[in-house]
């Protein structure tokens, strides 16, 4: 992420903003900004308004109120200078079954005004990096999901934007290809490209994004880093001890030696200690070489994203991903 | 420059796509042939097939112009690669002005397949080249505005179809194309006054069959202002219904 004197720079600035259509309210008084050089997480369950903020930034849609605005360019009134530096990859792979994918790739160049050498040494360069040098020719038609999602990002990044909205990039696809994917928005994102990323997998944004906002209902329940949101959650500190040996036996003793303390079995071998407070190990080490039961593993946990989500936002989370996944299938 | 590189591969992009593929070829050459042969049966005496041309030439441009963009356009929609030239930095009239051109020029060249066809069965000296070229142009310009009104106003490529013979097929009998407008019942010619295709086909006759009842100097402003209108209204319906 970008620094600069005085703070992170921003490259996205949403202020109320507010979508109506008709009387549905499909976005309420929106605020928020994104970090010049960040992956900034959009995460929300169907409904929340989550596309009609991307329509709304790229220019698909007007906003009834409030301002949008794209590297310094309204949304409302700039919005083809804006576009110029954005590239969009939509929900759905939305190239052409007619063409191959040089051809795809050459064609959305040309729409950015890239010469024709120009755009045929980026295409060739892309479908290189992306790993489809050898589809290249093949018609798009014959694409797997997979390869048809990896040519639209590809698409979307052909003309080299300052920041890319990518909507939803991993619905759908089979493990291997969400995982070079993920790795492909981790790749652009080092090399100074900001992502706008917005998705209903939780890990995906818990492992990917710097700072996530959570919208429901129109609007913006909570906006932070990862590290802000599970601050905020976290009312106890838990740590897990796992042992060699059979350890439920010596529960009760550990319970009255520390009585500030939760003990918890989780399993014959593992025991999760609870506590209000920061806990320091060494009393438990020196509890357990006493007994002789050496300690293999001592971790802290921390709630999930996930947790934070429900917390946050009282939806349950599994079911926001089924939904959406019910609705990405072919 | 950038603007032009743009508009250029999607008019190129339109033409490999649709307008080039054998099922559309094949449109331009059945549909005025079986226009022209309909007319060679039903009359069963000697045809005079100047006076048919300028029917034929704008029924070919017509139904080809309007099918053609209401269906691709739609088509377009509802596969979103539509969605993709609107996030392209290209300013909403050229990217319409592109989208449209394929389509115009597809109903130009449809329009001289059967002049064409005449070319080989009758002498064609003495035909007023400069008018016919500006009507088959504003002709297509505005058939193609229609199709481009059809496809924003529909959701599925078969309604495009459907609401686009809703206004070809009145036309045919009210744009004087084989039934001229002084002949028709007083109380429908006013709908023939409001429809572009009577004043093209008006030009045509009067440069391929001498028989047009308007005057040059009054068809050509009225049909370039019915394009400009089209194109604005198009526009303003495009920005109404797609990027609301």
């Amino acid at each position: 992420m970008s620094l600069k004197k005085g703070g992170p720079v921003n490259i996205v600035e949403v202020d109320k903003l507010t979508k109506k259509y008709g009387h549905l309210t499909a976005v309420d008084q929106l605020s928020f900004s994104v970090h010049e050089g960040e992956i900034f997480g959009f995460l929300g369950p169907n409904g929340a308004g989550k596309t009609t903020t991307i329509n709304v930034l790229t220019g698909l849609a007007r906003a009834t109120s409030g301002v949008a605005r794209v590297a310094g360019f309204d949304c409302a009134t700039e919005i083809k200078r804006a576009q110029e530096i954005m590239g969009i990859v939509p929900d759905e792979s939305n190239l052409y079954e007619e063409f191959d994918g040089f051809e795809n790739l050459c064609f959305c160049g040309a729409l950015y005004g890239m010469r024709k050498d120009e755009r045929e040494k980026r295409a060739v360069a892309l479908l290189k990096e992306f790993g489809l040098a050898e589809a290249g020719k093949k018609p798009f038609r014959a694409y797997s999901r997979g390869m048809k999602r990896k040519l639209t990002i590809a698409a979307g990044i052909i003309h080299d934007p300052k920041i890319l909205f990518l909507d939803e990039p991993t619905t759908g696809i089979d493990v291997a290809s969400a995982r070079q994917i993920r790795q492909l928005i981790q790749k652009l994102n080092t090399a100074g490209t900001t992502i706008f990323l917005t998705t209903h997998y939780i890990e995906e944004a818990e492992r990917l994004c710097h700072r996530i906002a959570f919208i429901v209902n129109g609007k913006i329940v909570r906006i932070g880093s990862l590290d802000e949101l599970m601050r905020e959650v976290q009312q106890e500190n838990v740590v897990q001890l796992v042992f060699g040996n059979d350890v439920s036996p010596l529960r009760s003793s550990l319970q009255e030696e520390f009585p500030d303390v939760t003990v918890e079995r989780s399993g014959n071998q593992t025991l999760r200690l609870r506590s209000s407070r920061p806990m320091n190990l060494t009393p438990f080490m020196r509890f357990f070489e006493e007994r002789q039961l050496p300690v293999y593993e001592a971790r802290i946990i921390r709630p999930s994203l996930e947790e934070v989500f429900v917390k946050i936002t009282g939806l349950e989370a599994e079911k926001m991903k089924q939904e959406r996944e019910g609705r990405g299938k072919p | 420059m950038k603007s032009w590189i743009a508009f250029w591969n999607i008019l190129l992009k339109d033409m490999r796509n649709y307008y080039l593929k054998p099922p559309n070829i094949s449109w331009g050459f059945v549909f005025p042939v079986a226009w022209t042969l309909m007319f060679f049966l039903k009359a069963q005496t000697e045809v005079n097939v100047r006076e048919l041309l300028p029917g034929v030439m704008s029924l070919s441009i017509l139904f080809g112009t309007t099918s053609v963009l209401a269906v691709t356009l739609t088509f377009e929609r509802r596969s979103r690669s539509f969605e993709r030239l609107l996030l392209a930095p290209l300013d909403l009239n050229l990217l319409m002005l592109a989208k449209t051109s394929g389509a115009i020029l597809f109903g130009v060249v449809n329009a001289f397949i059967p002049v064409l066809f005449a070319a080989l069965i009758t002498n064609l000296s003495g035909l007023r080249w400069v008018p016919i070229l500006g009507a088959v142009f504003l002709i297509a310009v505005t058939s193609t505005l229609l199709g481009l009104y059809i496809a924003v106003s529909v959701r599925e490529v078969f309604e495009a179809q459907t609401f686009s013979n809703f206004f070809r097929f009145p036309m045919i009998f009210l744009c004087g194309l084989f039934i001229p407008v002084q002949g028709l019942p007083l109380y429908l010619r006013p709908l023939s006054y409001i429809l572009p295709l009577t004043y093209g086909a008006d030009i045509l006759k009067s440069s391929i069959s001498q028989n047009g009842h308007l005057a040059l100097g009054v068809d050509f402003p009225i049909l370039l202002g019915f394009a400009v209108l089209l194109f604005v209204l198009s526009i303003r319906n495009v920005k109404r219904r797609w990027i609301s």
